[in-house]
């Protein structure tokens, strides 16, 4: 491989991409979850829930439309592709983000009596984009195949995805809120765990069924040597975590944030196994980073862009976060 | 049906839904901007309560236009792929930069602006306004000037039949941009302005006589006075600006059949593409040469010269005429309004009644202008480098239509939900006037609107 710019260009815009999925995931990962965690918590808890991800939720899904917008414009060919061949599922998950999205304003504005409705559907809005993005995952893993394996396999990595949310959701809210709710927040953590870990099991299992060229990724020698860091480590905070859920919440307040960057850890594993398993296809088995790349002098004014505004981008982010922190209370607009 | 037309249809379905939301929000921002600094300086809690009512709708608005603006960032790959293939090296950097420079500074700060008040000092709550504010016009020049470019594309070159940008100002500041901008930045301060003289006349009819209310009413019927006028001149510019770099546009928005001198300007006809005539006409001699040439045996470009390369006519022709026509009426309604409230500080029912539905009269006016430029664009949809027909994917056209199909019933039930809303939060508001406590001002706890 010679290093010149043409060849830089792509793999530092794939990066860029990779990194803005995975702060999604991360970000939009805990106020999907909550959303789905609304179906099991009562009408009090419902508000304080929402205090919780109201500041940040827009936010959350701009790391969607930079990933997308990426996508489009770094790998214009690859985006024409990928979301031709996910068109329904890519059209649920807009669904469903636009349910979620409207019923988190609607439900705090309708007459009181209306306000039962926009929950429900801030509730099926956010299973619906989970659901949606777990199966576009699966199929897109399986190189866009089409058919009833596929379908499947889809589903199941669309349950563990779900699963996945549900944990960053309940593992926000023991950060964010206390008594009660916080303790409520704790069971539904672990049980939540306890699926993602049963559905992870099944995705691993089921891969090397689905996709042979996956396996043999993952399992020459001596890749698997390099490899094996990136499951040890992940089985290991899963363990720790677990271990966790049975002494929070804690009496003086500590290691609250912990499940959650605990959590945002392993996504981020999974996340360099995943582009582990692809590299250096964008479309897997079809299209390299480099054959579905935009012209170099396009990428140059685009990451130029990019390397400026994104390090502006990250601290007024975490300065937004900062004037959030702490406990949730009554979202007020003042 | 021809997939085509039906990821047309979908694609203006998406388009029409969400343009009406940021629509809204561009001015609406620097309307509580203003509202915000009147505060600042007067301490008067008249305006605060005029921002809190105003950035519910704000907030319920830029909700809206996010989740839906996500919706057109898939529509390009779904329906487009072409599109992206061809001039995806221009179109690409153009909406990276708004997504980059505008995107995240209005959804970040918008939390401070929607829930800050209290946790950070009164300067950067109104720095926080202001930012929002900003990102959302920085939004509208980004997404307009590559809708000029589309519209009017220079700068580029093809190589291996891809487009490639040699210049990237003359990408970004192509001929028609600069007018398409204006256009669209006034439009916007229109729709605003007349929503909330509509919203508050709403108020005003309930019996609402509060102060919070007056203050709105004045800075939307106002400031509508004082756009109007700027905004005719602006879309005269811009009119012009189309016979130069797109006249077959200019021909179907006037449904001038023939190449001529003394063309008349038609008020109301019923053209006919297949007899390339206009039934039922009602025109104004030498008018249409007079408004674009200033002359009245100027020759105006007609449609004979475009042969099969035109728009369509019918829908170009009345979606100008129902542009304007609803320009008409605010110029109308805002002057009147002006004259009542500057000389009596008030305004009688008769004219209060029409400000309601005027409230979507900016709505309209946007939607039928953007529907003049859009349509009066093919049949390219990149002026003389690609073909609408040729951008289309290959997706199934039953996928397309029945996704079509639920956008429509989703987008039906959200814009009742949300002129629901909009009235029931002005009702509200006028039953409380200014007599609800305001304690966000007073340094207590407000009651919190999200548990009502």
């Amino acid at each position: 491989m010679t290093i010149d710019w043409p060849t830089l260009l792509p793999l530092i815009a794939a990066t860029l991409m990779g990194v803005a999925i995975l702060i999604y995931v991360i970000l939009d990962g805990f106020d999907l979850g909550i959303g789905i965690l609304f179906s099991v918590a009562n009408g009090k808890e419902q508000d304080l829930m929402i205090s919780a991800i109201g500041p940040f939720w827009d936010a959350n899904e701009t790391w969607l439309v930079l990933a997308v917008g990426l996508l489009l414009v770094a790998f214009p060919i690859a985006h024409g592709t990928i979301l031709t061949a996910l068109y329904i599922p890519v059209f649920f998950l807009l669904v469903g983000l636009i349910l979620r999205g409207v019923a988190f304003d609607f439900r705090a504005k309708v007459p009181a009596g209306h306000k039962q409705r926009w929950n429900r559907l801030f509730f099926l809005g956010s299973l619906t984009a989970s659901l949606a993005q777990g199966y576009m995952l699966g199929v897109y893993v399986l190189g866009l195949r089409t058919g009833m394996l596929a379908f499947l396999f889809g589903a199941l990595v669309a349950l563990c995805l779900a699963a996945a949310y549900v944990a960053m959701g309940a593992a926000w809210l023991i950060y964010k809120t206390e008594g009660e709710l916080q303790k409520k927040a704790v069971l539904w953590l672990r049980s939540a765990l306890a699926f993602t870990v049963i559905g992870m099991g099944a995705v691993s299992l089921a891969t090397p069924l689905a996709s042979p060229r996956i396996f043999e990724r993952w399992f020459l020698f001596p890749e698997i040597i390099y490899l094996s860091p990136l499951p040890i480590l992940s089985a290991a905070l899963f363990f720790i975590l677990w271990r966790k859920t049975f002494s929070l919440p804690s009496h003086d307040g500590r290691h609250e944030l912990m499940p959650f960057l605990m959590l945002a850890a392993i996504f981020a594993l999974g996340f360099m196994g995943l582009a582990w398993s692809f590299y250096p296809y964008v479309v897997p088995e079809r299209m390299t980073i480099w054959e579905a790349a935009s012209a170099t002098e396009s990428l140059a004014i685009i990451l130029a862009g990019t390397a400026v505004v994104l390090p502006i981008i990250l601290i007024y982010s975490f300065y937004a976060y900062r004037v959030f922190g702490g406990k949730a209370g009554d979202l007020t607009y003042d | 049906m021809d997939p085509v037309i039906l990821s047309r249809m979908q694609f203006a379905a998406n388009m029409s839904f969400h343009i009406l939301f940021p629509t809204i929000t561009i001015a609406l921002g620097w309307v509580l901007l203003f509202f915000k600094l009147r505060y600042n300086a007067t301490h008067d809690a008249a305006w605060m309560r005029a921002y809190f009512t105003w950035v519910k709708v704000f907030a319920l608005s830029f909700a809206i236009g996010v989740v839906s603006g996500v919706t057109m960032s898939f529509q390009f790959g779904t329906n487009w792929p072409g599109f992206m293939e061809r001039v995806g090296n221009i179109a690409g950097p153009l909406l990276a930069y708004e997504v980059l420079t505008a995107f995240f500074l209005e959804a970040v700060f918008l939390g401070i602006m929607l829930f800050g008040f209290r946790r950070v000092p009164n300067k950067v709550h109104t720095l926080a306004t202001l930012l929002v504010a900003f990102g959302t016009t920085m939004s509208a020049f980004w997404i307009l000037a590559l809708n000029s470019w589309m519209q009017t594309p220079t700068g580029f070159e093809i190589r291996d039949g891809v487009a490639h940008a040699t210049d990237w100002w003359a990408v970004v500041l192509n001929p028609s941009f600069p007018y398409r901008l204006a256009h669209m930045l006034l439009a916007s301060g229109l729709t605003v302005c007349f929503l909330i003289a509509g919203i508050s006349a709403l108020r005003y009819l309930a019996g609402d006589r509060s102060e919070s209310m007056m203050k709105a009413l004045r800075t939307g019927i106002f400031t509508g006075a004082i756009l109007i006028p700027i905004q005719i001149f602006a879309g005269d510019q811009h009119g012009l600006n189309t016979l130069e770099h797109q006249p077959q546009k200019i021909a179907a928005m006037e449904a001038n059949w023939k190449t001529g001198p003394n063309v008349p300007l038609i008020l109301f006809a019923w053209p006919d593409e297949a007899a390339k005539e206009n039934h039922f006409e009602l025109a104004i001699p030498d008018g249409a040469s007079l408004i674009l040439r200033h002359e009245a045996d100027g020759v105006v470009p007609g449609l004979d010269q475009f042969e099969g390369n035109h728009p369509p006519v019918l829908p170009v022709f009345w979606g100008f005429r129902i542009m304007v026509g609803t320009g008409l009426l605010m110029l109308f309604f805002s002057w009147v309004g002006s004259f009542y409230l500057w000389r009596r500080d008030s305004i009688p029912n008769w004219l209060a009644y029409p400000l309601v539905p005027m409230a979507l009269s900016g709505w309209l006016a946007t939607l039928a202008g953007w529907y003049t430029t859009e349509i009066g664009r093919q049949p390219w949809l990149v002026t003389g480098v690609l073909r609408t027909e040729d951008a289309v994917g290959s997706v199934a056209a039953s996928h397309v239509a029945t996704t079509l199909v639920v956008y429509l019933l989703l987008y039906a039930a959200l814009l009742a939900s949300y002129l629901g809303v909009l009235i029931h939060l002005a009702l509200k508001a006028a039953k409380e006037g200014d007599t609800a406590p305001l304690p966000a001002v007073l340094e207590q706890p407000l009651a919190q609107p999200v548990a009502e």
